[in-house]
């Protein structure tokens, strides 16, 4: 199961990075989710992989998955969103201004 | 806590100031001045205390550990300085109510010279030098705005500019001498450093922070060659000049020498720099003062040549210079500020300032003119008025090293600035009001309203006051305030009148005979120095700097950054993969460890093959950005089943929802740009590209690898064993958001609100047409509104929202909470708009949802700060069972308003990043829908 968390991630980040290396908006706002995508699921591995022990207290059980990275991702994901709904708004209004959607804000000849 | 007070309710008066200020033009100077009034009688019972000889230290823990604590301090020279700012601030509050036009923001004026008075008020009260460094910077800040107010002018812009890179420059030095200073007596508290002056002067760095700490004061003071930015600073309104330029921002530089006068005096070294430095000051600039055409510009030359007379006497270093220069810090405030005033009366009914068009005023306003040459006998030092006394006392120190060498030097030099000092006050008196009667002056010139001139009569009444009763009006103050500075017995000193025919005498005669016959030749020496003083301005010398400073940052920006964002993210990129490799080779070699993993089953299996290749899907097809966007969708999907699988419930519900409003947003967004991307990069530059991802990708499969098969120590128990305890709930996620780490969230909660606030702002008067067909030519819809969408849509409303409030309401035991929620009604109310359309939706929705972050960020910050209500820190929870009748057991937890808030601000942003987005098109009624701004009432 680890390998294929690991693999999971590494396609995740390089499809992200190919894409934040495009030269338009908009695949650079894909690639900058897929990256979100890996960063937050690093994140909540940091606590390991645990199956079926979610951090809800029931009397009697002392196994639990690591809350504290899970308290972590879920704050990162809102941010996330807003952060990509930030940079798509940011390029709508570049777009209207300078009529192109370049990242550089201009065509390349 | 008294003092904390005193400081404090300046910086509440401003924020108060602001907000009432849009009730009516006036009322921001009532409230300003009742504000200073108020801290005025805050003081009041202190003063007793003060005067018996006492000093007084308030102080409370800040951080402790690096030795800050937040202390403040009253003795003598603290009180002069507090009376004076706040009590020439109460005068020039009610001048400037007089003074500034209707054009002008009242409100805006009033909450800057409050910011500016409460500054000033915590450098004279600091005891800790760190906390008055701080104060001290703020004091540079709001003297910014004050120079800056009248912000469309572009003289204002760069004075407020000057002023704020030279003090803060010097305010940088002051820090590095803090530190220095600090570090030597082991604390940065002035009860300790005005103790240790003995071992502060043997430490070997004491020439170092001596020299630091002097750049501070003298930047601040517009000492020689830093005395620039003063005159600049004049394009500022009178009533700031006048407030800035005679009680408070420059004097705070001479306060800091008077304060850390028995620490760091009594050496060569301070002598010769202090001294040599307030001597070059007081003649350049008495010199140049002279020739001002500019009535504020005379003035401006005369504060810098008054505070060069000042510096001196603390330079001089004995005593009585001490008190010499105390006395003169006093009565320099009173005269100029009621010198400035009388400019300003001068230029507001006049309408100009310039010396060579203003003559003969005396028949026009008499008053005014018999004020303004009270207040200029006393600048000159003539007898009968203050500046005379402690002129006088400034000639007789000068006296002390007659039987040296170059003895002779200093009582000469000090003489010659007397007579410019007189020759440039007989000029402004003279020059202004007597004459010819003034020609082609922009008004017909009159008496300013009666209560302009109040302020400027109380301080030339204590003008007179001062000069003729010394020792019943000024005497006690001074005693005390400058046996602080001394911080031991005060000289004898005999503040009178008349002292018999002594050298010093001599000397003011010698002045005030000299100044008037340099004023009758006065005309070819403004020959001499229209041709020859010019180029030395100083002000050329800091442009040139200045210009050469932008042109090298500029340089070296442009070797950085070459404007290309590719080209940036790719250096970044290797740059990341250098630091990884490096850290992979440096670590352990083995990249397995000794965890023992868990065995795969086929549904993950599945999962997994479909993530990866939608993954390798996206990037293949993302020139189709439709088909991209979808393709990422189905791997956010897959996210979320990841978050199911290894156990975090909260995550999985988070990651779905966000999920959905991600897409929505996207495609909205995608509607407005164009649907396909070119291929712009080449074959080799594609190559780079995907050979540098496939590495990262790579690296993070080891790294990953590589963490998961090693064990873990967390520090996870403590949040599970607390839960129930001290959080009151068993879903632990939840707990910590917002019990354990509340304070994060808040921060988080925040963040969301202004990225929302941001949106807005960009998106308002943005208007796009997105096209009606897709780039092959087929129609995106052929009904926008369908019916069942739209049915169907209005059905689930109701139920949406009682799933997400129960999804709120249990997320403190089960998967859930405000977050969540949040996002699930925010989905709820945008689904409205996409399947009813705007116009439907605006009529039954509230369609202000700026408010509902505002709220949502109020009811988090008040829940946080009810626990100080019960005396616990902020954000400290509680909660408590109740039995209700029926329902049964029922848990309060004091986290549920605070998770509320949370849930708004997430609606609140979403729905108005969303709501937005959707209305820039440029076919939505959105004219009707988005108000109008409000505007700033005058």
């Amino acid at each position: 199961m680890e390998a294929l968390i690991a693999i999971i991630l590494g396609s995740l980040t390089t499809c992200g990075i190919y894409l934040i290396l495009r030269g338009r908006t908009f695949p650079v706002v894909l690639g900058l989710t897929f990256l979100s995508y890996a960063v937050n699921l690093f994140l909540l591995i940091m606590g390991r992989l645990t199956i079926g022990k979610p951090p809800i207290l029931v009397a009697g059980v002392s196994d639990y998955a690591d809350p504290l990275p899970q308290a972590l991702v879920l704050t990162a994901i809102v941010i996330g969103f807003a952060m990509t709904a930030f940079v798509i708004v940011l390029s709508l209004k570049a777009y209207s201004e300078l009529s192109n959607d370049h990242v550089d804000g201009k065509h390349k000849s | 806590m008294s003092l904390i007070l005193i400081s404090l309710t300046p910086f509440v008066g401003a924020i108060f100031t602001a907000c009432i200020s849009r009730l009516g033009r006036l009322h921001a100077a009532w409230t300003a001045g009742a504000v200073t009034l108020l801290t005025l009688a805050l003081l009041f019972p202190l003063i007793a205390d003060v005067f018996a000889g006492n000093t007084l230290i308030q102080q409370v823990s800040w951080i402790p550990m690096v030795g800050l604590d937040l202390a403040f301090r009253l003795d003598g020279l603290a009180l002069l300085f507090a009376l004076l700012i706040l009590g020439i601030g109460l005068l020039i509050i009610l001048y400037a109510r007089y003074y500034l036009s209707e054009r002008d923001d009242m409100g805006r004026f009033y909450t800057y010279l409050l910011l500016f008075m409460g500054s000033m008020l915590g450098i004279a009260l600091s005891e800790n030098v760190i906390q008055l460094l701080i104060f001290w910077e703020l004091t540079s800040l709001s003297s910014f705005l004050l120079i800056s107010y009248w912000q469309h002018r572009r003289e204002s812009r760069r004075g407020a500019r000057m002023a704020l890179a030279v003090t803060g420059g010097g305010g940088l030095a002051l820090l590095g001498g803090f530190l220095l200073l600090g570090n030597m007596v082991d604390s940065y508290n002035l009860s300790v450093i005005l103790a240790s002056g003995d071992i502060i002067r043997a430490d070997p760095l004491y020439l170092p922070m001596l020299v630091l700490i002097l750049l501070g004061a003298f930047t601040k003071s517009a000492q020689f060659p830093f005395h620039f930015w003063l005159p600049n600073a004049m394009a500022a309104p009178t009533p700031v000049s006048a407030y800035l330029h005679s009680a408070t921002m420059v004097k705070a530089g001479v306060f800091l020498l008077a304060r850390l006068f028995p620490a760091l005096s009594g050496t060569e070294e301070w002598f010769w720099l202090v001294g040599i430095t307030g001597l070059t000051t007081l003649l350049v600039a008495a010199y140049i003062a002279m020739f001002k055409h500019d009535l504020k510009g005379l003035l401006a030359y005369s504060t810098i040549s008054h505070l060069g007379l000042i510096t001196l006497l603390f330079g001089i270093g004995t005593p009585l210079a001490a008190v010499a220069g105390v006395f003169h810090i006093i009565n320099h405030a009173i005269f100029k500020a009621s010198l400035f005033m009388a400019a300003g009366i001068i230029d507001h009914e006049t309408g100009t300032r310039d010396m060579r068009r203003l003559s003969g005023l005396w028949k026009f306003m008499p008053y005014t003119a018999l004020l303004a040459m009270v207040a200029a006998a006393s600048m000159a030092g003539v007898p009968l008025f203050n500046g005379f006394l402690s002129k006088e006392m400034f000639f007789a120190e000068t006296l002390h090293n007659l039987d040296q060498t170059w003895g002779w030097l200093l009582p000469t030099a000090a003489t010659l600035a007397g007579v410019f000092a007189v020759a440039y006050s007989l000029r402004l008196i003279l020059g202004v009001f007597f004459g010819a009667a003034p020609v082609d002056l922009p008004k017909t010139p009159h008496e300013p309203p009666r209560w302009m001139k109040i302020p400027v009569e109380i301080l030339v009444a204590l003008c007179l006051l001062v000069g003729i009763l010394p020792a019943l009006t000024v005497e006690p103050i001074l005693a005390i305030a400058a046996s602080s500075v001394l911080q031991g017995p005060l000289p004898e000193h005999n503040l009178a009148i008349w002292h018999g025919f002594n050298t010093a005498l001599w000397m003011s005669m010698i002045a005030l005979v000299g100044g008037t016959l340099l004023y009758l030749g006065r005309r070819p020496l403004f020959k001499l120095y229209d041709r020859q003083w010019r180029s030395l301005e100083f002000r050329n010398l800091y442009n040139y700097l200045l210009g050469k400073l932008y042109k090298f940052s500029t340089s070296v920006t442009r070797i950085i950054d070459a404007g290309s964002l590719q080209r940036m993210i790719f250096v970044f990129i290797l740059f990341i993969l250098a630091l990884g490799i490096n850290g992979f080779l440096s670590g352990e070699l083995l990249l397995t460890g000794q965890r023992e993993g868990l065995a795969i089953d086929g549904v993950s299996l599945l999962v997994a093959l479909i993530m990866v290749s939608a993954t390798i899907a996206t990037v293949i097809f993302h020139r189709q950005r439709l088909v991209a966007l979808i393709l990422m969708g189905a791997v956010g999907l897959g996210v979320a089943l990841i978050f199911v699988k290894f156990s975090a419930p909260d995550l999985a519900l988070t990651q779905l929802s966000v999920e959905v409003v991600t897409i929505m947003l996207l495609l909205l967004a995608l509607y407005f740009l164009p649907q396909t991307s070119p291929i712009e990069s080449s074959k080799l530059l594609r190559s780079r590209d995907w050979i540098i991802s496939i590495v990262a990708g790579s690296g993070v499969t080891a790294l990953t690898w590589a963490v998961l098969t090693r064990p873990h120590q967390s520090i996870a128990d403590y949040f599970l064993a607390n839960s129930v305890t001290g959080g009151g709930g068993t879903n632990v996620v939840n707990v910590i958001l917002v019990d354990f780490r509340g304070y994060d969230t808040l921060g988080e909660i925040t963040v969301l609100a202004i990225a929302g606030l941001g949106i807005y702002a960009m998106l308002d008067h943005l208007q796009l047409t997105g096209s009606s067909h897709d780039d092959k030519g087929r129609r995106w819809n052929h009904d926008t509104h369908p019916v069942i969408l739209a049915s169907f849509a209005r059905l689930l409303l109701p139920i949406a929202l009682i799933v997400a409030m129960f999804i709120l309401l249990r997320g403190h035991n089960l998967p859930g909470g405000g977050f969540i929620a949040g996002l699930i009604t925010a989905v709820a109310l945008v689904m409205q708009y996409l399947a009813n359309g705007v116009v439907w939706t605006q009529k039954r929705l509230p369609a202000n949802v700026h408010s509902v972050i505002g709220y949502g960020l109020l009811i988090a910050v008040v829940t946080g700060l009810a626990s100080w209500l019960f005396n616990y820190p902020f954000l400290t929870s509680t909660f408590s069972h109740i039995h209700w009748p029926i329902i049964g057991e029922f848990e309060l937890a004091s986290a549920m308003p605070f998770d509320l808030g949370v849930y708004l601000v997430v609606v609140g942003a979403t729905s108005l990043i969303l709501i937005n987005l959707g209305l820039v098109h440029s076919n939505s009624p959105r004219a009707n829908f988005r108000k109008q701004p409000r505007k700033w009432k005058h």
